[in-house]
């Protein structure tokens, strides 16, 4: 998998509150509605702001907080085409990989807003075109690659009718 | 080598030994998903090629963060909650059973050596039996209701020794306050914390149940303390099933100790906006508070009531200031009644809202104003976590949000208990 696209930065501890707040999420399970509203509490700018394919840049433990999956749908109906962090909390990282979305676990602290990043996630780097960095990714579990592979878990359950992680 | 109680748990759960690191497909023995997230459960139920749950008997919906309905579009999720739940024979908790980090421990269906998902993040909490609960997403949960099995990854295990005697007005959430504030939201990614030492001994259910509520603050998988008769004889309230104790090897093997000496502890406040910003009560007594909320998962509890009642009782909250009470459950709602908690908070000048969420979660039953100063026995205090993000969330044990209700301010309650 090859992702083109700039990047928008964010800091440590991006929680699940600020990607899709609670007074949203409760009411509808139209992704479209609640991707006008994601990191909103951050940067009220930002869905206006997001071209298809862009990236989310982090710092640590991002996704921390509830385990709503509304979060890496909202990422993913958004336009984003992956997040890279340093580190993520465990249910979104979870959630992420279940619902698609791309998540890319390496050294984010040399990226800044607008930078041209290239993800190839079978290399397993990161590359900064605009100021020309290679990143190391530190690579998924195999089970997680096989589902990110397969498009997510329905995808991955309705190819092979549960779960196929040997 | 010898197995912590999370090795022991999913080893049993997967049918074979296994130790920390190991991925397994384990068999799951109960399933919960909530307002916020089951409906999405539904939907991933139907996209992941669902018919039918395994075991609809290990399964339960549980109505309690937008409960009763605010608007249209949050009853139109219930209804389908509801439907789902009678077409496929899913218990159902509704509106005013109460929030269900109480309501599942206090159904029976769990104990100690369990194995329990639920599509919230606090479902963590249900550790306090001596089990592994751990939060997932929705399509985790869907794949779970079909196959009654999930992939999971053994945690390795943080030890947490706590020694001595907690001083008079301070309770398991200033332990555990004090605990996230060391070791910081990350600081527990991934592994699971088993709770131990005199002080945990010491602790009634209902403190049990904070102190394993908050590991996720940490980013812990889950929290545990290791079932012992007290546990047993909580759950023999609720169900005549025989749970054996899952107790650690003394050599197993943790991947971090901490110890902690209680006999010294002052009562904590989380400020905002981070549940690790945690500082002792005194730098930050004086602080003017518009609401002050007792309940949640966290400290909705019997025991909570009733010492916030003991405050409050024969005094007035200050005229500046709400004081919203959301009892746990129907059960709590009831057994505060009987003892004349509920008669004292209100009283006092409480405002009863339905069992359930509260206004944990900003959807309903209390958003703060612009610029409004919260204190809360709650376990999150992000910015907008109430619904708004101009206003700020101080997190503190239900003494301190009580003695603040009376002052107005953020007070040590110690000057009331003794
Ligand atoms: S009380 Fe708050 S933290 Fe607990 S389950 Fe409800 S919304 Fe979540």
């Amino acid at each position: 998998m090859r992702l083109e696209g700039r990047a928008h930065c964010f800091g440590d501890d991006v929680n699940t509150d600020y990607i899709i707040s609670g007074k949203y999420k409760f009411k509808t399970l139209d992704m479209k509605e609640l991707a006008r509203h994601v990191m909103e509490d951050l940067d009220p700018e930002f869905y206006a702001k997001v071209r298809p394919g862009d990236f989310i840049v982090a710092g640590t433990n991002f996704g921390c907080g509830s385990s709503r999956e509304q979060a890496p749908l909202a990422i993913k109906y958004a336009g984003i085409g992956a997040v890279l962090a340093r580190s993520f909390a465990r249910i979104f990282f979870r959630n992420a990989i279940n619902t698609g979305l791309p998540v890319v676990e390496c050294d984010t602290s040399g990226i800044r807003p607008g930078d041209e990043l290239v993800v190839d996630l079978e290399r397993g780097v990161v590359l900064n075109r605009t100021r020309n960095l290679e990143i190391p990714v530190r690579p998924l579990p195999p089970v997680m690659l096989r589902i990110l592979a397969d498009g997510g878990l329905a995808a991955h359950f309705q190819k092979h009718g549960n779960f196929a992680l040997e | 080598m010898g197995k912590t109680v999370a090795e022991k748990i999913f080893g049993r759960a997967a049918g074979r030994e296994v130790a920390a690191g190991e991925l397994v497909v384990a068999r799951v023995d109960y399933i919960m998903g909530q307002d916020g997230t089951a409906p999405l459960a539904i939907s991933a139920f139907y996209d992941l090629g669902g018919v039918r749950p395994a075991d609809p008997g290990r399964i339960a919906f549980v109505i309690d963060h937008s409960a009763p309905s605010p608007n249209e579009g949050v009853s139109a999720l219930h209804k389908l909650m509801r439907e789902f739940a009678r077409e496929h024979g899913i218990t159902l908790y509704d509106v005013g059973d109460g929030v269900c980090h109480q309501v599942i421990p206090e159904s029976g269906h769990i104990g100690p050596g369990s194995l329990v998902v639920g599509a919230d993040s606090h479902t963590c909490t249900y550790g306090a039996l001596g089990c592994v609960a751990t939060g997932v997403g929705s399509t985790d949960l869907a794949a779970a209701m079909i196959t009654g099995s999930l992939w999971f990854k053994v945690p390795h295990t943080m030890r947490v020794l706590c020694r001595g005697k907690l001083p008079p007005g301070v309770y398991a959430k200033d332990l555990i306050l004090r605990i996230i504030g060391d070791v910081g939201a990350d600081g527990a990614t991934y592994l699971a914390v088993e709770y131990a030492g005199e002080a945990v001994d010491d602790l009634s259910m209902d403190g049990r149940f904070t102190l394993c509520n908050m590991a996720v603050e940490m980013g812990a998988k889950t929290g545990i303390v290791p079932a012992d008769e007290k546990t047993l004889a909580w759950l023999g309230q609720f169900t005549p099933r025989a749970f054996a104790p899952v107790r650690p090897d003394p050599d197993a093997a943790y991947a971090a100790v901490r110890e902690y000496d209680v006999s010294t502890l002052v009562p904590q406040v989380a400020c905002p906006h981070r549940v690790d910003n945690v500082v002792p009560v005194d730098e930050v007594a004086g602080t003017r508070i518009q609401q002050a909320v007792l309940g949640t998962c966290t400290n909705g509890r019997l025991e909570d009531l009733r010492v916030a009642a003991g405050i409050l009782r024969g005094r007035k909250v200050h005229r500046d200031t709400r004081l919203i009470v959301a009892p746990a459950s129907r059960r709590v709602l009831l057994a505060a009644m009987r003892e004349g908690i509920i008669q004292d908070l209100v009283e006092a000048g409480a405002a009863v809202v339905t069992p359930g969420c509260g206004p944990c979660v900003g959807t309903h039953n209390g958003i703060p104003a612009d610029g409004e100063r919260v204190i809360s026995t709650a376990n999150r205090n992000f910015k907008g976590r109430m619904g708004n993000n101009k206003a700020e969330i101080y997190l503190a044990s239900p003494a301190t949000v009580a003695a603040s209700a009376l002052a107005g301010e953020i007070t040590d309650p110690r000057e009331f208990v003794r």
